[in-house]
């Protein structure tokens, strides 16, 4: 429907991983749109867990201000924790 | 979208080897009547009614929409395949059935409608699928009980989605409200049909496979009346019950609905797809 809202779906895929952002849904309330999330988003076992948030509710950077927020990172190797050995048994980092 | 390869005998072998034990046997007391007869009215009931949410797929208000009447109508269909495997076999008794054969009750085939009408139709059935089913739970009856056990939660879920809409299009525009109480008029002559008891579910409730429906009338009827309070509408004063589905008395409808769920196996009998 034309004038339902829209609303971000951010799904939990397994006990311990944080929710991930999936997609969005219509729907005219929070109740529903966490129906029409489970129904669109978790049909095939994807999900533990499901977050729903009104997407005119997300303050979103600029994409014009990419070259102020991002590039200054790109030269900055040092900040990346790749000098570690991970041992195997860790997951998920 | 590329096609998929050709199924090849070595991957026939595979498919034959990993197959559960017993997954197509026939059951095992197919013969006892009674048993089936029961299987066969529940099996029917999710059929048919799974068939009618299908005609919706592409159609609903919105596609969030289609995919949940979609996913309620799957759950439905795979409820019949295992209830009507346990009466007999599912295709034969879906496909090679005529309308007099069908034992589901009135409420479940008739026509869609407007989306109100369906929600309706959806909260009136699926309340008392839930009850019933969390009641046959402890059926005698192993398969059956397990049946209930796992279909029960996907019941729940069908009938607080159901509630959920009746509440919104009943407390929502005058529009909406307007068509929800047409479908509720609509509706309500098939209600009695649910507890109504014949010989055969009498016989069925004896041998302990099922379940006496007017255990949980009254549950049932406060149940409706207040989840229509919430909708903001009133209970609808009873009508002249209908009856007669379970004894293979149909309206008119059941037999355009099966011309369309039976006319590939009927015009190509034995397809493989």
């Amino acid at each position: 429907m034309s004038d339902w809202p829209l609303w971000e779906v951010f799904v939990r895929s397994k006990g311990g991983l944080a929710h991930r952002h999936f997609g969005s849904v219509h729907a005219p309330d929070a109740e529903i749109a966490l129906r029409h999330a489970r129904d669109t988003y978790t049909r095939r076992m994807e999900g533990v867990s499901l977050w729903v948030v009104r997407s005119s509710d997300i303050v979103a950077s600029d994409p014009d201000d990419a070259g102020q927020l991002f590039e200054p990172a790109a030269d900055k190797v040092y900040r990346h924790p790749t000098f570690y050995e991970i041992p195997d048994e860790v997951k998920h980092i | 979208m590329p096609s998929l390869p050709p199924i090849r005998p070595e991957d026939v072998a595979v498919a034959e080897k990993t197959r559960p034990h017993g997954a197509f046997d026939p059951p095992s007391d197919a013969h006892d009547p009674v048993r089936a007869g029961y299987l066969m009215r529940l099996g029917d009931d999710a059929l048919i009614l799974g068939q009618r949410l299908s005609e919706w797929c592409g159609h609903a208000p919105s596609v969030e929409v289609d995919l949940s009447l979609a996913n309620v109508a799957l759950d439905l269909i795979g409820q019949a395949t295992l209830l009507l495997n346990e009466a007999g076999d599912a295709d034969t008794l879906a496909f090679k059935r005529d309308v007099l054969d069908f034992r589901n009750c009135w409420l479940v085939e008739q026509p869609n409608g407007d989306f109100a009408r369906t929600m309706v139709r959806q909260l009136l059935f699926s309340t008392w699928q839930h009850m019933l089913y969390q009641r046959l739970t402890a059926s005698r009856d192993e398969a059956l009980a397990g049946i209930a056990a796992k279909a029960v939660k996907e019941v729940a879920y069908h009938r607080e989605l159901a509630a959920e809409w009746v509440i919104r299009l009943g407390d929502g525009t005058e529009e909406s409200t307007k068509r929800t109480l047409d479908g509720l008029a609509w509706c309500w002559r098939f209600v009695p049909e649910l507890f109504e008891v014949d010989a055969e579910v009498e016989a069925a409730v004896s041998a302990g496979i099922a379940v006496d429906p007017r255990d949980f009338e009254a549950e049932y009827r406060a149940e409706i009346t207040r989840a229509l309070g919430e909708a903001g509408l009133p209970v609808p004063d009873d009508q002249r019950p209908i009856l007669g589905g379970r004894r293979g008395h149909h309206s008119e409808h059941l037999g355009h609905l099966l011309a369309i769920m039976q006319y590939l196996p009927r015009t190509y009998p034995d397809a493989k797809w």
